[in-house]
């Protein structure tokens, strides 16, 4: 007879393995077991970018495409050496662009750069004091985008409607911002967000504004399929283990979703303890 | 002699120049990049036989860290 220890033990085993991967995130036909998807701007070097990466569990890694260097340090470590694509889902992003038309163009090059991979971030930016999303440029690339067999993933504002149209247009994933690029002010709208949720067909994922943890642990319990951050880790004061944080928060939120929360009671308290029984009554 | 321009910066290259040519003279010969030219992406098949004339204007990228 084996001991209740080594019992349980082979029970859970199995049953873990089942459960992680139970609940994927799928996009675009792919599953992905970790709803987390990191960027790599702003690490103090590729050797931390890499650690916080393997901390954060992530799968599906961004990347910006710019201009080579001419004629500067030929050997210069590459981000790519650090991160495969052999290893991770490389979504190449289209930061920076201002129109559709250099947004096509950026992801193009993203797509010869990565042999043909198809996934990819859209974003269109209407003002470099806010990176607010220009979301009519936005639509216009996703478009053409569409059309020409990409599969994107779009930044939008945190408004129903342009998520809706974002949907029909064909993106398998709509990315509204949960405050601005890099400010990590957290979720501001969450209400804004549920109702996106609620609506879509396709995975929504909060993209931008978170500053921690908890942040994250939100997003996931309004129903979000993932979360896509950079600065809440890379410009924490020790990003690995922020990394980490975000990885647990990101699980506990989803379990949270999936487990279905208490209503909320204002006046109805209720103990959890008997109210029978008391002593000295 | 070609006069092009390589990520907005003028530079020769000799004539009958391919694009293969010029990134051998840029040191990025078997590094992740990609090329454009005048607009229209130049596969990496393409790069030995894609002539440079005179007033192209080339972009060569690689992936970097972003969000």
């Amino acid at each position: 007879m084996p001991s209740a220890a080594a019992e349980l033990n082979a029970m859970n085993a199995p049953k873990d393995a089942v459960l992680e991967h139970a609940d994927p995130m799928v996009i675009a036909g792919r599953a992905y077991r970790s709803r987390l998807l990191i960027g790599t701007g702003k690490y103090r070097d590729f050797a931390q970018t890499r650690a916080a990466i393997d901390a954060s569990g992530a799968q599906i890694v961004t990347v910006a495409i710019r201009r080579t260097n001419i004629g500067q340090n030929p050997g210069e470590p590459s981000l790519l050496d650090h991160v495969p694509a052999s290893e991770f889902t490389l979504l190449p992003n289209t930061a920076g662009c201002y129109s559709a038309e250099d947004a096509v163009r950026t992801l193009k090059l993203a797509r010869e750069l990565l042999d043909g991979h198809a996934l990819v971030k859209l974003e269109v930016l209407g003002d470099p004091h806010t990176l607010f999303p220009n979301v009519r440029e936005t639509l216009r690339a996703a478009e053409i985008l569409v059309k020409d067999g990409f599969q994107v993933m779009v930044y939008t504002s945190d408004d129903p409607i342009a998520a809706r149209e974002l949907e029909a247009i064909g993106c398998v994933a709509v990315m509204p911002l949960a405050s601005l690029i890099g400010s990590g002010m957290g979720i501001l709208n969450p209400w804004n967000l549920k109702l996106i949720v609620d609506e879509a067909n396709v995975p929504v994922l909060v993209d931008a504004g978170v500053g921690t943890a908890s942040d994250a642990a939100v997003a996931m319990e309004l129903g979000c399929a993932g979360v896509l951050m950079n600065t809440a880790i890379a410009l924490a004061q020790d990003p690995v283990l922020m990394a980490g944080a975000m990885k647990k928060a990101i699980e506990a939120g989803r379990e949270a979703f999936r487990a279905g929360r208490m209503p909320r009671k204002l006046y109805a308290a209720s103990p959890s303890s008997p109210s029978s029984g008391l002593i000295g009554r | 002699m070609l006069s092009i321009v390589v990520n907005g910066s003028a530079r020769n290259c000799g004539d009958g120049a391919t694009v293969a040519d010029l990134i051998r003279d840029l040191a990025l010969e078997g590094k992740r990049i990609a090329v454009e030219r005048n607009g229209e992406i130049v596969p990496r098949s393409r790069h030995g036989d894609t002539p440079l004339a005179s007033g192209d204007r080339i972009e060569v990228v690689r992936a970097v860290g972003g969000g």
